[in-house]
Order: structure tokens, then C-alpha cells, then sequence
């Protein structure tokens, strides 16, 4: 599903990334790293707009040919970016959406760890085994 | 449209179609009428109320009007809308029956035959009225006869089917009118029309679509047949529903391409399936590319065919809907999809060619959105073209790969070749673009032709691929850096590119593209010759865990070679940071607490951590350190510094986490403090707040010019001390080096940098962080003698500690201490005395005896020999001679009262011990001066003494108190008289056992004191009593007892009053309220005295008589006393002599009352010798006779009253004439025999209110 997965602290270093073993890592990084310039863009766009009753999800930030990079902006500015596969085309705008929340909701909970620091790089497993789930499940 | 009658040309699809409107009947008429008619036509709006629930629409109609012929008439079954008449018009001119009936009935009979044999119903009669012309013909038959006529023969229930139209070339206002009415009558049948033939094909195409899964159904067919329409919508200048169409086609399509992936494949996909073979990208400039139409018509489309087609499409609607920027995103969206699309079909596809159609139609496309936008709206929106310019640029790049433009030799026949033939597949550049400059025909063909040209193009994409978008920009130059940089072109150029990358990517904290970023600068330095930083990003990769261990031992072994190749110029050196190299872990001081004294060794250890995958062997490990002299020097005992540094005397350095973002890593933690301003007045809080006391960290300046790697900011350090470690060999992970050192200089000596040398390479922490030093001191040596206990006590054996701290000094045998001997302390000598040798660290050294030796003056101490920076520590009993300072004699002439004056004070503030101090001076043997050191002993007892008198026997009571926290064991109480008078005798009154003394307690002593003649006037008494400690079974040595001396006066009694009072006579008690009579009598109990010989004495005829006075008080208020309550007396000085004193007084309570006391006063009359300065010293003797008179602190408000009387009485008097004065009877002179004695009061009957107050 989900080829990579990452998780982009306020100040744009990575607190989390991760992609299928089978693929280049560093190309991944490096799509990732590249996207965050459309994240700004969109968050700067957004400003304009009602920040109060923004939308956290950012859509697709950058299409390739062979993937697709969908981005997500928690209210700390904490960015998630998830890299699919352009193939898989039964992945439509609600399943990123709920892949986020999803994505989120785990993310508050290492957030609510208190031994977790915030700006740290996140080592939770239950954190980990979610994004396992996300990049394994099968359409 | 204006020539009718010409032959119909072929349907043109541009922009011009309009629907087709037929007309018939009179053709010169309608050509009078055509430009009036056209022209007012689409003046006004009309609502076209839609099918299906969609929106009305406010339309504009404009109408393309052609001559009637039968050919116009679509047969059945074509599904040509284009060509479609919509409306069919019969335009008459008939005003006459006849011609009406002759000509235009047959005329209009054979039309409507046609459109019925065609089931046409959209059609409308118009009949034009010219006034001009009825006046021409005679026989004018009423005008509405022929409409009526047609009405009648032709509109069967549709009579709104014939118009009138009057006058249509005048202008007046019927005209207007019925202009009017014909245009809504033309537009509402144009617009029904619409309705009922656009909702049939709808109906149609839908029927058809609902085939599609019927074997033999085309896509291309269907796909004609909906474009009809959106051509319909687009005639009407609905451009959104024409783009509905155009967009359920492609979904359609597109469902059916992921169908086909997932093996539903429909026959008719497999042709699209064909090879690849043109991939001249996007035609956007046409609104219709006829060409590519023509293609899908015949079922000869490519799937690129297909698709270019229906984004041209898409594209120009969308532009006609002023949505240029979603024609970028739909662009985008196009590419990527078709490229997804040949992959899923499988459909062959030349190398390179994708890419060629990829960027053709990505500059296409930009060109298309360009041509129609100013420059404004492009810069504003840049972030929608830029994908597109980035997409262009990565095709762009990998053609460069694919035909060998970005190799280092260029490319060679077989690139050539691939170019050729990629070319080809262009085909001939399109006539519309051939005269365009800058075409993307051209632009590809130009990048492809050389090596430079290529170079050029790319740059260009790349700068537009990244506008506003830095990280892409990066992306973009690690791409470009790799293609200047494999062709060994602008490496420099390369390098500035990688460097600012770089920068960005260590500030985000992105590892992998560090790591990534890193292996290409190494390579581009290594071409550029930049020894210092290849090495040092060599040392960063060899230390990097991304890279393999191969890699990693690459660049190690990259240094390695480099530092023992390079020999020839031995002074140079290459110096670069640690950090990279291995990192500083923990460093380890032995002795823990780093400090040392001169001479001493000091080990530093640390932990390194090699990051090299390999070992190395380093030469030279050295740590600079810098050395300070402290200024407050004197602190620097090993005592002090011990208290202030750690205790385990292991440093730990933080762990550098290397590929982490410096927002995170470089700033330090906020260090917060509370404060509090006081004033310096009143101590009262000014303000109060949090300091932060790193300001100066925190809100530095970010340098922007420090890059991370470059090594100008190390610099080796030169300093004369340098701790050292030759030849380690350091494995990878963690190795433990150790420094030694022998300390010199006293002082503090900071660790300033490590640095290990690999040849001519060295790797240098700048910087030890945090602070880490060791101090070196020297020491004087010094002695101190402190009590073992809080305090010492005086007249028992206490034990003294010696402490001898040698510093530099050695103590060799026969060393010793010489005390001189204070008087009245001893130092008590015992046969084994230990003295305990620590070394500096406290740890026990050794155990000797010692050996004092004690002569009159002096007590010599031979300390055992100690090397330097020792401690000699040993016990010394030393005991205080008690008595010695209170027999010193300063009690003698004191006042009886106040015998200790000197301790009065601090007896009054608590009853604190007195103390004395001894001060013993001691010689030691490194200084030629004394040391002076004073004990101070605390007495452990207070002693107060009272004298009790019983008539004229007297007693001396003794009391003594002891202040310190040990019980003692009293024995042998003692008084003697030392004033030498032997008639007294004092006997004892105590027992004779020793008595226990606790701590904080008491204990007295009585004697009576007896004798035989007259007593003299003062009596000296010395009080002794020894004592020992109660714990303590046996002393070595007696100890002094305890004594205490003093002095009693006039102790003999003179007087003695009695009180009596008797209730009134007649009854048995005395009532409350009513008087009773006090009777004083005062007796005198000797004959004359020396005591009495005073100012008061009078003599007459060997009688003498002095003058007393008596006072009677009620402290407690019992009694009223009434009348006189003092009074003057003349006492006879003889034995037995008595005056009596009567007075009235009355009990105010009931109960046992104590009587009042009576008090006596000795009476002096004025003395001349006080005249001389009576009016300077009145006041003085008047407070002098208060003094006197101040015998008791109970003065009660009643005594208070009547000496008030006396002092105004006194006052009133004293200006003019001399005041008696009162002097008190020492209390051993009077003796009142009725002290204690009660008398019995009762209530009075007539008490109406009884008063019990209960106590």
C-alpha cells in the first residue's frame, strides 16, 4: 500500500521514516525531503486561508511517474508524508485520508508516552508495527 | 453564412459552428431581414431550462442560417449533430389570398411534407408585414386573413407556430414590438429544439454506452458520438458540459486501461496496444487536431494518439474557461498516467521515446499556458507549473543518460545512433510551430544534438523546475552535479552545488542524503585536488554507519594511505576535526578528586570511541592544557578543593548525535534561575524574576559562514604543558588511554584540546566540553588543635586534638612540638599517647606511638617522621584549674549580691557557663615563629549564696548550680571565714556523703553561723567543694576542688517587728468591711553597735535614739489601710527597747489573709556635707533614696502610691531646703516574726453580693 512512510518535525528533520526494503532508500528520502518544499507552499497558501478550521490534510503534494506523495500537517506542524505507489489506483483520496488519521492518532500516542521526548526520533513499537500494517495491507 | 444559396460547406469544426438554422420560402425576403436578424438574435439571454436535473443556464443563441434543402435532414440513424438543423423557418411575404393560394400554400405544403417525412418538428412560419407593400396592391384583403389562413391550414393546435413580423426594416415602435416578439418566439423554439434533440441523443449515446460490453463495441465509435455532443455544448458555448463529456470519456477510457491491468481486457483495448512509433508529443495549439481525430475515427489511434487528442481537447476548453493552471495539473496528472497506462498495457515503447513525448508535451504545454497568460500570472503562480518544469527536467536528465550526453567522453556511435533514432520517431516538426523560435520541437532537438546544447537545456529546466522550491533545487543540482562532475567539467561549480546542499540537509538532518551528498563531494573533491577537505569528508564517510563496510573502509583506508604517502614535507600538517575520527566518551582523573600536590602523579584516562571501521594505529595522542596560577590561592587546601569537585572523578562527554538538525543539537538548554532583588535599606524585595544565564548561547548569531566542514575553525593550540600517549593503536569502538603526569607548578591547569596525530594528519577536538581540569597545589604546613568535644570544661581532664597537615614540609625523627606551659593548664601526660599518619587522601597511613615529655615550662611532643602532604593526628589531655580565676579574687570586692560581676550579663541572658582562656603557645619545627593557639574552658558550675535569718540566728545557704550536660559527684562541701575573727563559728549543717550532681541541677548547702561575742559587721566565706566527673570511676590525677568566695554584711539582726491584727472587740473574727486594728510593735534586740554608728544616731545624755520609719503595704490588696500608713519613729538604741504602732485597717476579702507587710527604713536627716551641691544632685538623691528604699521588686500599686506621697512631698520641698534621705535595712538587720502568719477573715452579714473568686 503505502510505500514509504515518514514523519517531519517542525523544523523539517526527520523524526521518522521508513520504506519498503525492497526499494532505494535514499531515493525515498530524498522524495520525501523534496515534497516538504510543497508542504511549505501549502501550508503558506493555507495561512492566507482560515487557520482555525484548516484541513490537516494536504492532499497530494508531488506526483511522479511512479509515485504518489501525499502530505498531512498536524496543528504542531509536524508533517506526515506517505509515499504510494502510482499503480495502485484503488488508493483514492478517502483511504489517504484515513491512512493519516490513522498515522495521527498513533503518533499522539507516542506523543502521550511520557518518557518520549518531543523532537526526538520516534522508536515506539507500536508506532512502528502500525506503519508495518499500512505499508503491507493490501488492497 | 450571409450567401445562402451556396453550396453547404463541409462541417469545419472550429469555433464559428453555430446551430443551423434552415430557412425556406421567400429568400430575398429573409436576406432583407438576415443582418437585422443576426445581429439582434444574441443581444438578449434566454433561460434554457435542462433535462435531468441539471442547472438552467443562461444562454446567448446565435444561429448559423442556411438555405432549406431536403439533403440537410439527417437520415435515420446519423448521429450528426453538428449538421443538425435544429429549427426550420418559412418566410413569406403573402399578403395576397391569391398568391397565397396559388404559390405559398403549395410552397409551404411541400415543406412541411419534407420535415414530416424526416419527423422533423421543430419548424416556424414567418410571415412579414410591409405596409409599403399593401399600399402597392389594390385588393388588400384584412392582413390577418392570410396569417389566419396559415394558421388555420398549417398550425393545427399550434397557432404560436406562425409569426408575424411587421415592418422589420423601420424603425417605430411596432416594429420593435413585434421584433421582440418574434426574436423570444425564434429563441424559445431554438432552445426547445435544443431540449428535445440533445435529450434524444443523450438518450441514444447512453443506449450505446450501455453496449459497451457487447463484443464488437468500439471504443472509437462511442467515443465520436459523445464528442458530437460536447461539440453541441461547445457551439453553445457551454464549455463546462462540453468538458463533461470530454472527462466521462476519459474516466471511461481509463477505467478500462485498470480493467485491462486487472485482466478484463475488451477487444477493442488490445488495439491501442500497438508499438509505440511517434511520440511527437502534445499538439495543443489547434483547438481541434483534425489530424488526430481522423485517427480515432478510422480506429487507427495510438493510446499517445488518443490521449493527446482528448487532453487537446480538454486543454482547450479548459483554457476557453480561463482555468489555464488546471490545465498544468491535468498536464501532469496526463503524463504520468499515460506513462502508467503503456506500462500496464505492455505496450513496446522505444527507449527514450517516453521521455522525448514527456518533455515535448511538458513545454507544450507550458508554451500553451504561457501564450495565454501575461507574465504576472505566471510568476504568481509558479507553484503550478513547476511540477511540470521538473518533470521535463528528470526526462530531460535520463535522455541525457540514456544517449550518453552526460557521459565523460560524450556520446559515442551507439548513443548516436539512439539519438538518431529517437529523432526520427519526431517525425517532421508540425507547421504551426515551425516558425516559433524556441518550439519543443526544436528545444529537443537542439539539447539532443551535442554535449554543451544538453548542458544548457537542462540548466534551464532545472532552474524552472525549482522555482520557489529549494529542496527540489537541490535535488535537481546533485543531478546536475553528477553530470558536470562525470565529465571532469566544472567540478568547482559541482562543489558549491554539493556544499549548499549539503549545508541544507545537515540543517534539516537528513541522513541518508547527507551520507549520499557526502560520497559525491568526496568524489568531486578528490578531482578538484582538495586534499584537507576530501580527507575530512572521507573522514566523515569512513565514520558514517549508512555506507557499507566496505565503503567505510574505502575511505578510511583513503586517509590511511594519504597520511603515510605523504613524507616529503615533514612541517606540513593536515589538520581536521575529531569528531568524525572517534569520539571522546568519558575521561577518568586518578586520584578521582584531580587534585594533586606538587610532585604528585596524576593519571588521566580516557575512553575514545574509534568511528573507523578499521584499526588505526595514531601515532601521538596529546591533550594541550593550559595552566593558570589561581589568585585566591588560598583556598587551594586539599580540604576545599575535594569539597568542590566530584566525587567519583569521572567526566562523561555527551554522545554527539552527528546527523542531527543544529536547531536541535547546537542550542544548549534554556538555564533558568529565580532572583531576587532586595533592597540594601530595609532588605525589602525590589524585584524579582527568572534569569536565563545563557543568554549569550542562546541568542547568538547563527553563523551562516561557519560551515559544519570546513576545518579553518580547528587550529592546533601550542602550549607548553601537553599530556601525551605515543603509538596507540586505536580499535574500532571504544579504547582506553591513559596519561600520566607528575605535577610542578602549583596551579589549575585546564584540558584544552585532544588531538591524535596519523602522520601528517591530525584529527583535533577543539574544544574539551565540559570543562574539564586539575589543579595542582602546594601547602604550608600547618597545625590545628581543636577540642574533641563542643566545648571544654574547666577542672576535669579533656581531651585536645592535634592535627599536623605537612604540606610540603617532611617531619623527620626528632622533630617535635614545643608547648610552652600555660599556668593554670596542664597537659596532662600519659605513658602511651598514639598519633595516627594519613596520607593526603585520608586514608590511614601508619599507627606510632608518641612521646611527650613534660618539664616545668615546657611540653615537648616528638612527632613521628611523616612524608609531605601527610596528616599527623593525635590526642593531648589537658585540664584547666577550676578555681584558679575565680580565687583570682575580683569577687572580694564585689557587693554581696553580686559576687560574680563579671558573669552577670551572660548569667542574665540564660545562665551560660563562664569561660576562661588559656592560650598555649607552640613551636614548630618548620617556622621559626610561634604559633599561638588559644583553649577556652567553660566553667562547669554557678554558685550563688543567700543569708536566712530566724530571729537573730543566722544561717549561710550555698547554692550551686551545674550548667554543663555531664553529672558530676560533689564531695566535700566546705565553708571556712577567712576574715580571721575566730569567735564565728560556721557549722554544718549538710550531709557528709558526696552528693550527685545532675546535669542542669541544683544542690545546696546550709550552715549556721554561731558566735560568741558581737559579731563583727562583715563576715568573708570561702566556699569549697571538689568534684569529679559521675561517670568517670577514677582519675589519674586529684583534682582541685571548686571554690567559690564571698562576702556577707550586717548580718545581725537589729530589729524585729511584729504585726499583729485583732478583730474589733466583742466579735471573734474580722468581717470584710469592717476595721480591725493592726498593732506593729518594733523591737530593737541589741545595744549599741558599730553597725549603728550612722548619720542617724543621735545622742543625748548616753542615751541614743535613731530615727526608723515604718511603712505598711499590702502588695496584694487584701487590706485598705486607713490612715496614716508610714510614719517616722525615734528608736531608742538600747535592748529590748519597742515601739508600738497602732492603725486602722480594713479586709476587703474573706478567707486566710496574709498581713500586710511592714516595712522599716533607716531615717538619715539632711547632711551638710550634701548642701554644697543639693540643687545639682537633688533629682540624684531623690533616685538614690528610690534606690534605697528598692529593697523588694514586689512594689505593689499601693506602696507605689504612698511613695509617690513621699516624693511630692519631698519634690515640693526640696528647692528650698535639704530632704532627709531613706536608706533600707539590710535584710540580715531586720527580722520579721510575722512573716507567713494568716489571719481569718469572714464575710459580712450584709453582704448582699458575695464575691468568691476562685484561683
Amino acid at each position: 500500500m503505502a510505500v514509504c512512510v515518514a514523519v517531519i518535525a517542525k523544523e523539517n528533520y526527520p523524526l521518522y521514516i521508513r520504506s519498503i526494503p525492497t526499494e532505494n532508500e535514499l531515493k525515498f528520502h530524498y522524495m520525501v525531503h523534496t515534497s516538504l518544499d510543497v508542504v511549505d507552499e501549502k501550508i503558506s497558501a493555507m495561512g492566507k486561508a482560515l487557520v482555525d478550521q484548516r484541513e490537516l490534510y494536504l492532499g497530494l503534494l508531488y506526483p511522479t511517474e511512479d509515485y504518489k506523495v501525499y502530505g498531512y500537517v498536524t496543528n504542531s506542524k509536524v508533517k506526515f508524508v506517505m509515499v504510494v505507489d502510482s499503480s495502485n489506483t484503488a488508493l483514492r483520496d478517502n483511504e489517504i485520508r484515513s491512512m493519516f488519521r490513522k498515522l495521527h492518532n498513533s503518533y499522539t500516542d507516542v506523543m502521550c508516552n511520557p518518557f518520549y521526548n518531543p523532537g526526538d526520533r520516534i522508536h515506539s513499537r507500536a508506532f512502528d508495527s502500525m506503519v508495518t500494517s499500512m505499508m503491507i495491507q493490501v488492497c | 453564412m450571409a450567401a445562402p444559396a451556396e453550396p453547404l460547406p463541409p462541417v469545419i469544426y472550429t469555433m464559428e459552428n453555430k446551430p443551423i438554422v434552415t430557412c425556406a420560402g421567400d429568400q430575398n425576403l429573409f436576406t432583407s431581414i438576415y443582418p437585422t436578424l443576426s445581429q439582434q438574435l444574441p443581444r438578449e439571454p434566454m433561460e434554457w431550462r435542462r433535462s435531468y436535473g441539471r442547472a438552467p443556464k443562461m444562454i446567448h443563441l446565435e444561429s448559423n442560417f442556411v438555405q432549406f434543402k431536403e439533403e440537410l435532414l439527417p437520415k435515420e440513424g446519423n448521429k450528426a449533430l453538428l449538421t443538425f438543423p435544429f429549427l426550420h423557418i418559412y418566410w413569406t411575404e403573402c399578403c395576397d389570398t391569391e398568391v397565397y393560394k396559388a404559390t405559398v400554400k403549395d410552397d409551404l405544403t411541400k415543406w412541411q411534407n419534407v420535415l414530416k417525412a424526416h419527423s422533423s418538428v421543430d419548424w416556424l412560419i414567418v410571415v412579414v408585414e410591409n405596409d409599403a407593400k399593401k399600399k402597392n396592391k389594390t385588393n388588400i384583403l384584412p392582413r390577418t386573413s392570410i396569417v389566419d389562413k396559415i394558421r388555420n391550414d398549417f398550425c393545427n393546435k399550434q397557432s404560436d407556430r406562425c409569426v408575424v413580423l411587421s415592418d422589420p426594416l423601420k424603425d417605430s415602435s411596432r416594429t420593435q414590438e413585434s421584433w421582440n416578439a418574434f426574436l423570444t418566439k425564434l429563441r424559445t423554439s431554438l432552445l426547445m429544439s435544443f431540449t428535445k434533440n440533445l435529450g434524444k441523443f443523450e438518450d441514444d449515446m447512453r443506449t450505446l454506452r450501455e453496449k459497451r460490453t457487447e463484443p464488437g463495441w468500439s471504443f472509437c465509435d462511442y467515443f465520436m458520438v459523445q464528442e458530437e455532443l460536447a461539440f453541441v455544448f461547445e457551439m453553445l458555448q457551454q464549455f463546462e458540459d462540453a468538458l463533461v463529456q470530454y472527462d466521462e470519456l476519459d474516466a471511461l477510457f481509463s477505467q478500462y486501461v485498470v480493467n485491462f491491468g486487472a485482466g478484463d481486457g475488451a477487444n477493442w483495448l488490445t488495439f491501442f496496444c500497438q508499438p509505440v512509433k511517434s511520440w511527437n508529443g502534445l499538439i495543443l495549439r489547434k483547438p481541434i487536431d483534425m489530424e488526430k481525430r481522423e485517427l480515432i475515427q478510422r480506429q487507427e489511434a495510438t493510446l499517445l494518439d488518443l490521449r493527446s487528442y482528448l487532453f487537446s481537447r480538454q486543454c482547450t476548453l479548459l483554457l476557453f474557461l480561463q482555468r489555464p493552471w488546471e490545465v498544468a495539473q491535468r498536464a501532469l496528472e496526463l503524463l504520468h498516467n499515460c506513462v502508467q497506462e503503456l506500462k500496464l498495457l505492455e505496450v513496446s515503447v522505444p527507449p527514450g521515446a517516453l521521455d522525448c513525448w514527456v518533455f515535448l508535451s511538458c513545454l507544450e504545454v507550458l508554451q500553451r499556458i504561457e501564450g495565454c497568460c501575461d507574465r504576472a500570472q505566471i510568476d504568481s503562480n509558479i507553484a503550478h507549473t513547476v511540477g511540470l518544469w521538473s518533470y521535463a527536467t528528470e526526462k530531460l536528465k535520463s535522455l541525457g543518460y540514456l544517449c550518453g550526453l552526460v557521459s565523460e567522453k560524450g556520446p559515442n556511435s551507439e548513443d548516436l545512433n539512439r539519438i538518431v533514432d529517437l529523432l526520427a520517431g519526431l517525425g517532421a516538426e508540425r507547421p504551426e510551430t515551425a516558425n516559433t523560435a524556441q518550439s519543443p520541437y526544436k528545444k529537443l532537438k537542439e539539447a539532443l544534438s551535442s554535449v554543451e546544447a544538453f548542458e544548457k537545456h537542462y540548466l534551464v529546466s532545472i532552474t524552472n523546475g525549482s522555482q520557489g522550491r529549494t529542496r527540489m533545487a537541490q535535488c535537481h543540482g546533485m543531478g546536475l552535479q553528477r553530470v558536470a562532475g562525470r565529465r571532469k567539467k566544472s567540478p568547482q561549480k559541482a562543489e558549491i552545488y554539493l556544499q549548499g546542499a549539503l549545508k541544507n540537509y545537515l540543517a534539516e538532518g537528513w541522513a541518508l542524503p547527507i551520507t549520499h551528498t557526502r560520497k559525491q563531494l568526496a568524489e568531486c573533491q578528490k578531482h578538484l585536488g582538495q586534499t584537507e577537505n576530501y580527507l575530512q569528508t572521507s573522514s566523515l564517510l569512513a565514520s558514517d554507519h549508512h555506507l557499507t563496510e566496505e565503503e567505510r573502509k574505502h575511505f578510511c583506508q583513503e586517509i590511511l594511505s594519504f597520511a603515510s604517502r605523504q613524507t616529503d614535507s615533514p612541517g606540513h600538517k593536515i589538520v581536521l576535526p575529531l569528531h568524525c575520527f572517534a569520539q571522546l566518551r568519558d575521561l577518568h582523573f586518578t586520584p578521582s578528586n584531580a587534585v594533586v600536590h606538587v610532585g604528585g602523579v596524576l593519571s588521566v584516562e580516557i575512553t575514545m570511541c574509534s568511528q573507523m571501521p578499521i584499526p588505526v594505529y595514531v601515532e601521538q595522542i596529546a591533550i594541550n592544557v593550559h595552566f593558570s596560577i589561581e589568585k585566591n590561592n588560598y583556598r587551594k587546601t586539599a580540604e576545599w578543593l575535594t569539597k568542590h569537585k566530584t566525587s567519583n572523578g569521572i567526566i562523561n562527554f555527551p554522545v554527539e548525535t552527528s546527523p542531527f538538525p543544529a536547531s536541535q543539537n547546537n542550542l544548549p538548554a534554556l538555564e533558568l534561575y529565580e532572583m531576587f532583588e532586595r533592597s540594601p535599606s530595609d532588605n525589602s524585595l525590589n524585584t524579582t524574576g527568572i534569569i536565563c544565564k545563557n543568554v549569550h548561547m542562546l541568542l547568538r548569531r547563527q553563523e551562516s559562514s561557519a560551515s559544519l566542514e570546513t576545518p579553518s575553525g580547528v587550529a592546533l593550540e601550542d602550549g607548553a604543558h601537553v599530556l601525551k600517549c605515543s603509538g596507540v593503536t586505536l580499535e574500532p569502538g571504544a579504547n582506553r588511554i591513559t596519561f600520566r603526569t607528575q605535577a610542578k607548578e602549583p596551579g589549575t591547569y585546564t584540558l584544552r584540546q585532544l588531538r591524535a596525530s596519523v602522520g601528517p594528519v591530525w584529527f583535533v577536538l577543539p574544544h574539551l566540553s565540559p570543562r574539564v581540569q586539575y589543579d595542582v597545589y602546594s601547602q604550608e604546613p600547618q597545625l590545628h588543635v581543636e577540642p574533641l568535644a563542643d566545648s571544654l570544661l574547666a577542672g576535669i581532664p579533656q581531651k585536645v586534638k592535634f592535627t599536623v597537615t605537612t604540606g610540603h614540609y617532611t617531619v623527620k625523627n626528632g622533630d617535635s612540638l614545643q608547648l610552652s606551659n600555660a599556668e593554670a593548664m596542664l597537659i596532662l601526660c600519659h605513658a602511651e599517647n598514639r598519633a595516627v599518619i594519613y596520607s593526603n587522601t585520608r586514608e590511614k597511613a601508619s599507627d606510632v606511638s608518641l612521646r611527650v615529655q613534660s618539664s616545668d615550662k615546657v611540653t615537648s611532643i616528638s612527632l613521628p617522621a611523616a612524608p609531605a602532604y601527610h596528616m599527623i593526628e593525635f590526642e593531648l589531655e589537658v585540664l584547666s584549674l577550676p578555681s584558679a580565676p575565680v580565687t583570682g579574687g575580683d569577687s572580694s570586692t564585689l557587693g554581696v549580691t553580686e559576687p560574680h560581676r563579671k558573669h552577670k550579663d551572660t548569667q542574665k541572658a540564660g545562665y551560660c557557663m563562664a569561660t576562661t582562656d588559656h592560650k598555649v603557645s607552640i613551636d614548630c619545627p618548620w617556622s621559626i615563629y610561634s604559633t599561638v593557639i588559644a583553649l577556652t574552658f567553660s566553667v562547669p558550675f554557678r554558685t550563688t549564696h543567700s543569708l536566712l535569718s530566724a530571729g537573730t540566728r543566722k544561717y549561710i545557704q550555698v547554692c550551686v548550680q551545674n550548667l554543663s550536660e555531664l553529672d558530676f559527684q560533689l564531695s566535700d562541701g566546705n565553708l571556712v571565714d577567712t576574715g580571721s575573727s575566730g569567735d564565728l563559728q560556721l557549722v554544718p549543717l549538710n550531709t557528709k556523703t558526696p552528693q550527685h550532681i545532675y546535669s542542669k541541677q541544683s544542690v545546696f548547702f546550709v550552715w549556721e553561723l554561731k558566735w560568741t561575742r558581737e559579731p563583727p559587721p562583715s563576715l568573708r566565706c570561702q566556699f569549697s567543694v571538689g568534684f569529679s566527673p559521675a561517670s568517670e570511676g577514677r582519675l589519674s590525677i586529684p583534682l582541685k576542688p571548686y571554690t567559690y568566695e564571698f562576702q556577707v554584711e550586717n548580718f545581725f539582726t537589729l530589729y524585729s517587728v511584729r504585726a499583729e491584727i485583732l478583730p474589733p472587740s466583742g466579735t471573734e473574727h474580722c468581717r470584710t468591711g469592717s476595721l480591725c486594728s493592726l498593732e506593729v510593735s518594733i523591737t530593737r534586740l541589741s545595744d549599741l553597735l558599730e553597725v549603728d554608728k550612722d548619720e542617724a544616731l543621735t545622742e543625748s545624755d548616753d542615751y541614743f535614739s535613731t530615727k526608723l520609719m515604718y511603712e505598711v503595704v499590702d502588695n496584694s490588696s487584701n487590706w485598705a489601710v486607713c490612715g496614716k500608713s508610714s510614719g517616722v519613729i525615734s528608736m531608742p538604741v538600747a535592748a529590748q527597747a519597742t515601739h508600738r504602732v497602732h492603725m486602722e485597717v480594713m479586709p476587703l476579702f474573706a478567707g486566710y489573709l496574709p498581713l500586710p507587710d511592714v516595712r522599716l527604713f533607716k531615717y538619715l536627716p539632711h547632711h551638710s556635707a550634701h548642701s554644697s551641691q543639693l540643687d545639682a544632685d537633688s533629682w540624684i538623691e531623690n533616685d538614690s533614696l528610690s534606690v534605697d528604699k528598692h529593697v523588694d521588686e514586689q512594689l505593689d500599686s499601693g506602696s507605689i502610691k504612698s511613695r509617690g506621697s513621699v516624693h511630692s512631698a519631698s519634690s515640693s520641698e526640696h528647692k528650698g531646703l535639704p530632704m532627709p534621705r531613706l536608706q533600707a535595712l539590710p535584710p540580715g538587720q531586720v527580722f520579721n516574726s510575722s512573716t507567713g502568719m494568716q489571719i481569718l477573715v469572714i464575710p459580712s452579714k450584709d453582704d448582699h453580693v458575695l464575691e468568691v473568686s476562685v484561683t
